[in-house]
């Protein structure tokens, strides 16, 4: 059974075809400073990306690229066949949930907003609230849930509407660890049933490594792409791997090819994290 | 005994203090208020009896309430047309606020040319424009309505207009990538986050209303067409009736306490399950 999931993972093949590809992308704000300078990156169908840097490396600039809130200065985003914004789902940094609405009705929003009734949306509602472990909470509103839940219902607004390409943006980064262990697991569940692309932003080191398929390691000032590093160890994914030799040397790997990205940085004044 | 013991064990002296300190604040929020009213009522009228006050100079409390019922009639149906002109221009300002804050949340241009307009309206005093729409207006009510509306539509478009721009930028971008309308985003984004704000302003238009409507009388009651409540007190101070005066004061201060109530309970039924202002009364 395990063995089967493996094989079926696309990007364990490596043959997966493209989803997205930027080219020589480049960003300039109004204020003159270059967020982001030649980014060639290739995204296949099925990847779990991780841009991993330093604040300030253009990590978040690249998501909200990939999402259509920002336009490139310079170079292009090429999408493998028509894409339209139902087809992004989007996961910010906090919640940013309606604190007014209910559960139910922050995940039926997406839907809700292509035109779709709260009678229509029921059944995929209630489905992403169950993949995400929040079945009962339905009524309840963002107020009396935990940081945790919050996010998972987050995630489940995101996901509502099926979409080919996840993009999160440092989800789990305000949550104590044994929350983010949690939903760490959970998020590679669902990604493993759904077979989407993520593209995950982290400024940790033991976040990508655990969760990507590929981790790109992004230097600041200007924000570039500095290295890539193929995590080929198999899904699913577990608390023994969290604890395995192979495990921490791939997040020895990964760390050296930060600091590396950090020290490239000409006089840099990164104090690190 | 144990029960005592128990209570001594499980809280400390200073948890202690703080449960009694909590307990006495709970019990005070409502006895002090209303035993200094009477001591206040009290002293009233043993300052009229030491005093020998005549009646026309300040009437004993007694005398007003007494005033209060055998003048009910006259009274209250004043009340009444000065509660009319108070819901109208309150429901013209509600309308008049929201509408215009919406407007300006369209475009930040729009509120740039238009919003010091609201400004001058609101600064310059009612009582100097009045004579202005005395000159222009007609119809007693609606010149009534036109002061009262101009003094209470401010704080509801000046609170909604800050409630619509004050959206959470993330919650902005959401709307944006599921390709929201701006009729959506109004509707469900910006409106419901507009609503601490709009219910904070409506509490105040709420008793500006109510001054609103007493003030244009006031000024409009030089022409004595008027019946409201404004123009049984001049009416009353012409006469020298001191007892139907104060009836007639404590009538409105009573209606302005009234209104605030209740606005205040329907914002904190809006908001009790969302919104921090009415969670902490909850606890």
């Amino acid at each position: 059974m395990i063995q089967e999931k493996v094989a079926e993972t696309p990007a364990a093949s490596g043959e997966a075809p493209m989803l997205l590809a930027l080219r020589n992308v480049g960003k300039v704000f109004s204020n003159g400073v270059t967020a982001l300078s030649k980014v060639d990156l290739a995204i296949r169908e099925g990847d779990f990306l991780s841009l991993l840097g330093p604040s300030g490396c253009g990590k978040s600039t690249a998501l909200r690229l990939i999402a259509g809130l920002s336009t490139p200065t310079s170079g292009q985003l090429d999408w493998r066949g028509a894409i339209d914004r139902s087809n992004i789902g989007f996961v910010f940094q906090e919640p940013t949930l309606l604190p007014w609405a209910s559960v139910f009705d922050n995940v039926w929003l997406p839907l809700r907003l292509k035109g779709v009734s709260r009678a229509k949306a029921e059944p995929a509602v209630m489905e992403m609230l169950s993949r995400v472990h929040l079945t009962g909470f339905e009524n309840a509103v963002p107020r009396e849930l935990s940081g945790g839940m919050k996010m998972r219902v987050s995630i489940a607004r995101a996901m509502v509407t099926k979409p080919r390409i996840l993009l999160m943006d440092e989800p789990f980064a305000a949550l104590d660890e044994i929350t983010r262990f949690k939903l760490n697991n959970d998020l590679l569940e669902l990604w493993q049933d759904e077979r989407f692309t993520v593209v995950f932003v982290t400024h940790s080191v033991f976040e990508s490594v655990f969760l990507s398929s590929r981790v790109v390691v992004m230097a600041a000032r200007p924000g570039r792409v500095h290295g890539e590093l193929p995590i080929s160890a198999p899904y699913p994914r577990d608390e023994a791997f969290r604890t395995s030799p192979g495990y921490a040397a791939l997040c020895r790997q990964a760390s050296d090819v930060l600091v590396d990205a950090i020290n490239s940085t000409a006089g840099s004044h990164h104090d690190g994290h | 005994m144990t029960a005592i013991e128990d209570n001594v064990l499980t809280l400390d002296p200073e948890e202690a203090r703080r449960a009694r300190q909590e307990r006495l604040e709970r019990i005070g929020k409502w006895v002090l208020p209303l035993a200094i009213m009477v001591v206040a009522i009290v002293l009233w009228d043993r300052i009229c009896v030491w005093n020998a006050i005549p009646q026309y100079i300040l009437p004993r409390p007694g005398v007003v309430l007494q005033t209060l019922h055998s003048d009910a009639g006259l009274l209250f149906s004043s009340l009444l047309v000065t509660l009319r002109i108070t819901f109208l221009s309150l429901a013209l300002a509600v309308i008049g606020g929201v509408g215009l804050a919406v407007l300006f949340a369209q475009s930040k241009w729009v509120e740039m040319s238009f919003f010091p307009f609201a400004i001058v309206l609101q600064v310059t005093p009612i009582v100097a424009i009045f004579p202005l729409i005395n000159i222009y207006v007609d119809n007693q009510t609606v010149k009534l309505l036109l002061c009262a509306w101009i003094v209470a539509f401010f704080p509801i478009l000046s609170n909604t207009t800050l409630g619509l721009n004050s959206v959470d930028r993330n919650l902005r971008d959401l709307f944006k990538l599921n390709g929201a309308t701006r009729w959506q985003q109004l509707r469900y984004l910006r409106l419901p986050a507009a609503m601490p704000y709009f219910l904070g302003g409506l509490k105040i238009a709420g008793g500006l209303s109510l001054i609103g409507a007493v003030v244009a009388e006031f000024v409009a009651g030089a022409q004595g067409q008027s019946s409201g409540l404004a123009s049984r007190i001049i009416e009353a101070g012409y006469r020298l009736n001191a007892p139907r005066l104060f009836a007639a004061l404590i009538l409105i201060s009573l209606t302005g306490i009234l209104i605030f109530l209740v606005l205040s309970l329907v914002s904190h039924l809006i908001l009790r399950r969302w919104h921090e202002s009415a969670l902490k009364q909850e606890r």
